[in-house]
């Protein structure tokens, strides 16, 4: 068997600790600003998954623009309707995308708009209802070429 | 910077109860903040960060916008018509730039 050069020894621990080094930072740099986020909107509420639809496209060739909407079952009334959607992007530079605020005049608690989504990734929206519940929904997105400038 | 130019499309006539759609669109570049000019310096943000959607002058619907939404912002959204009377639509830049624009609907 051939030995090892010092060289050789050298590249293969370098890869190494690249390897093990990687995984570790995107997720906590995402994590914190979006979970924050999430967690400052919900405040104490339980987070309950689903009862929101979040549309959006299963591949988005151009992420500079991206169509989404959101729509929440509500009834809508002064005593029981949706206040507030958040839509956030876990993988985005900055998390935050759009805050739609409802009220009962809306008549639905529904609304669309584009956005932009730097790589592919998961989608969040949360709502609260004006009981104080908060629901939450999560859809990925895969996006060709990246929307955010370099 | 190019004017802005706001378009909306609401429907002219409702009827009572009726929950109708409303589509807005803007032109403007909404500069996020995360891009560089050629000498690698950061363009600071410019977007619009906030829009409204008054009936009568009660506020219907509204939305914090953040740099993630696109250039051009589009928002399409609903209203419940109990009566007649008027939109007045408010998109507010970071600049401090108003853009407004208001349609009246009536109830047959």
């Amino acid at each position: 068997m051939q030995q090892l050069t010092r060289r050789q020894m050298l590249a293969l621990g370098s890869g190494a600790a690249v390897i093990t080094m990687l995984p570790v930072a995107p997720i906590l740099a995402a994590g914190s600003e979006f979970e924050m986020r999430v967690k400052k909107f919900a405040g104490t509420a339980m987070i309950r998954e689903g009862g929101i639809e979040l549309d959006l496209p299963e591949i988005a060739e151009n992420g500079n623009t991206v169509p989404m909407s959101v729509s929440v079952g509500s009834p809508m009334t002064k005593a029981d309707h949706v206040q507030q959607v958040m839509v956030l992007a876990e993988g985005n530079p900055l998390p935050g995308v759009i805050t739609f605020n409802f009220s009962h005049m809306s008549g639905s608690a529904e609304a669309s708009t584009r956005m932009r989504l730097a790589k592919t990734q998961n989608v969040v929206a949360v709502a609260r209802m004006s009981d104080g519940s908060v629901r939450m929904v999560k859809s990925v997105v895969k996006v060709t070429i990246g929307g955010c400038g370099g | 910077m190019a004017k802005s130019k706001p378009r909306i499309k609401v429907p002219k006539k409702a009827a009572k109860g009726d929950v109708i759609t409303l589509k807005t669109l803007i032109s403007h570049k909404m500069e996020s903040g995360q891009r560089k000019d050629k000498k690698g310096e950061k363009i600071p943000r410019q977007i619009i960060n906030k829009f409204t959607c008054e009936f009568n002058g009660a506020t219907v619907f509204s939305c914090d916008i953040e740099p993630a939404v696109s250039a051009n912002p589009y928002l399409q959204f609903t209203a419940k018509i109990e009566e007649s009377g008027e939109f007045q639509f408010t998109w507010t830049a970071d600049n401090g730039d108003v853009f407004k624009k208001s349609q009246k609907i009536t109830v047959a």
